[in-house]
């Protein structure tokens, strides 16, 4: 039987070598360090999810209707009627949360140890390119249910195009085929939520995979694997990436996915953090909901919408914000001169500026889901009180920490004291 | 392929020749698609104005009609709603509306033509919410100084009962007024200021 099997491989290979040689390049002789630790789950758990919403995805299609009248019904009905509809929503409900946790934890993880930094900066630049799309992907996708959060976040996503100067209002109404978030814009956001963006995804992920392949993962010591080889030309820091890691991995993907199954049967709305209560009433277009908040994560970046005033009678300068907050995550590998990549041997000045950095973007994440209201006022006039909301300020105090981490960063990563890089990986 | 070899201008000439046509040809394909885009006919179509029937409106009640798919306010101001226009000048960005859309003759200080009904678009002039109505009661959760008005739960906009923008807010201008004219003491036309139109 065996033998049989490996005679039927045999005819195969000989026909189509490139599967085989594939398979060696990206799995069974691809060396990856082997000092990988818990944050080097995170790129693996994001494609496991990244396949989780497409499968999911897919069989909702079968039953979504993507038109005003019947979405949110269709919706209900895919929740009540179709067998194990409920369960199909909820992995998808879910996965769209999970994902950006994954996404957020890898991004994290290539912060700690410097992923971004040369030779990888084009894995970086595919990474922040998939993270845009993601961000583009669950807009979109946020829209479909039809209910009052769907309605309403598209409403002010759509128009912060539209306060572009110039080209704004007719940029706005390209994007939403109608003069108001209608059927048309429902209809067209269906077809790039399900078609457009995920090939876009897919593309980005396969480019993102092929660069990092190319140049060699990095590891939680920054050190270069593939500058100590052995005489058989293999690093000696490195193991095959199969079996080694696809046996780690798989563990990894068990927790995740039992904690993913914990969330999903026993608490898919989060508290309405998941799925947004609002979103159980149906788009009504002349009442915006009481409470209205982005899913979680977009808050950090929503939070800096709100905080910057506007300037000259035009809300362009928060848009502007908001956008440049994204786009700078672009130049980080330039923007960062320490000699070394990981965090284990860096000094003072940029261990605090990470962490100063993470605590003002969960703060700005967390302001994103109150109201401006939450930590009361003031109890004093002043000249440069334009608002005496305290956490209003408290926003704008975390916008400027949030850049001032990337624009003082050539300086303070330059100014460090490191400390000396050990020739071999540690454990 | 070697360096040394000649370039055969000719062919050179044809390939950019080829190269500058198919990228021409492609972008007039993408012409097509990208004008599907636009708004259809039938949405071009919709926006005639509406005809609206305010009489049953108590005072300080704020009625909700659509007109082009958007919010329009019909608020009936009482007396201390008019009061507090005066009282919260000083905190407003643009108090006397001049950088704000309004008709002509809502360019005053109640921006109405009768000042007991004000008729605004329901739209926040930041990214497009309607915000909705905190009376002079809601001290508790809009501050001391709160005169009434409206707040936009979205980006934090505050309003007064004229739809003018509060000083810090993230709107840029006040709420606009669209075009409309009074039929009688119970109907107005909302989207068109020429009587019988």
């Amino acid at each position: 039987m065996a033998s049989r099997l490996m005679a039927l491989w045999d005819w195969f290979d000989s026909r189509m070598p490139s599967v085989g040689e594939e398979w060696r390049k990206h799995a069974s002789e691809y060396y990856a360090p082997k000092n990988f630790n818990f944050w080097y789950y995170f790129g693996v758990l994001s494609m496991l999810v990244l396949v989780l919403q497409i499968v999911s995805g897919i069989f909702l299609t079968m039953n979504y209707k993507p038109d005003a009248a019947l979405a949110f019904g269709s919706v209900e009905y895919i929740m009540r009627d179709v067998p194990g509809g409920w369960l199909i929503r909820y992995i998808h409900s879910t996965g769209g949360s999970a994902f950006f946790v994954v996404v957020y934890l890898h991004m994290f993880r290539a912060m700690l140890y410097g992923s971004y930094k040369e030779p990888r900066e084009l894995i970086w630049i595919f990474g922040v390119l998939i993270y845009l799309t993601l961000m583009a992907e669950a807009f979109l996708g946020y829209l479909l249910p039809w209910g009052q959060m769907s309605y309403w976040g598209a409403q002010v996503i759509v128009n912060l195009f539209g306060v572009v100067p110039f080209i704004g209002p007719d940029l706005a109404l390209w994007i939403r085929g109608d003069y108001v978030v209608s059927d048309a814009t429902l209809n067209r956001f269906f077809a790039l939520h399900v078609i457009a963006l995920p090939l876009v995804l897919l593309g980005l992920v396969v480019a993102h995979i092929l660069a990092l392949h190319d140049v060699g993962s990095n590891n939680p010591d920054g050190i270069e694997i593939k500058k100590n080889k052995d005489a058989n030309g293999r690093p000696v820091d490195g193991i095959p990436f199969h079996p080694y890691y696809t046996v780690k991995d798989t563990v990894g993907a068990v927790v995740f996915l039992a904690i993913f199954c914990i969330v999903m049967f026993f608490m898919p709305e989060m508290g309405g953090y998941f799925l947004e209560y609002n979103n159980f009433i149906p788009a009504d277009p002349l009442k915006t909901p009481e409470h209205i908040a982005p899913l979680w994560y977009f808050t950090p970046y929503y939070s800096i919408l709100r905080a910057v005033p506007p300037l000259f009678n035009s809300q362009f300068p928060g848009v502007a914000a908001m956008g440049i907050a994204t786009l700078i995550l672009f130049l980080l590998p330039w923007l960062d001169r320490s000699p070394v990549k990981s965090i284990r041997y860096r000094g003072a000045y940029y261990k605090s500026a990470l962490a100063i950095f993470i605590v003002a973007f969960l703060v700005l994440g967390y302001l994103g889901v109150k109201s401006t209201t939450v930590w009361g006022q003031f109890g004093f006039d002043a000249f440069f009180l334009d608002t005496k909301d305290r956490a209003t300020w408290a926003a704008r105090v975390c916008t400027v920490i949030y850049f001032a981490f990337f624009i003082l960063m050539p300086w303070y990563t330059a100014k460090d004291k490191v400390k000396p890089v050990p020739d071999r990986v540690t454990m | 392929m070697s360096d040394n070899q000649k370039v055969d201008k000719a062919r050179r000439n044809l390939v950019v020749a080829t190269s500058v046509l198919g990228g021409a040809a492609s972008i007039g394909a993408a012409i097509p698609f990208v004008a599907s885009m636009l708004p259809s006919e039938r949405a071009k179509a919709a926006g005639a104005p509406v005809e609206v029937d305010f009489s049953r409106l108590a005072p300080g009640e704020v009625g909700i009609f659509e007109w082009r798919g958007k919010p329009v306010w019909v608020i009936r101001r009482t007396k201390a709603m008019l009061d507090s226009l005066k009282a919260v000048t000083a905190s407003l960005t643009d108090p006397a509306s001049r950088a704000s859309i309004q008709p002509e003759y809502a360019k005053n200080e109640q921006r109405a033509i009768k000042p007991e009904f004000m008729v605004v678009e329901g739209v926040c002039t930041h990214l497009g919410c309607s915000p909705q109505l905190k009376t002079a009661e809601a001290k508790a959760e809009m501050g001391a100084d709160w005169e009434g008005g409206f707040y936009c739960a979205c980006h934090g906009s505050k309003f007064d009962f004229a739809g003018r923008v509060y000083k810090g807010a993230p709107a840029p201008t006040n709420l606009t007024v669209p075009p409309h004219t009074f039929l009688s003491d119970s109907t107005l036309l909302i989207g068109d200021d020429r009587k019988g139109a």
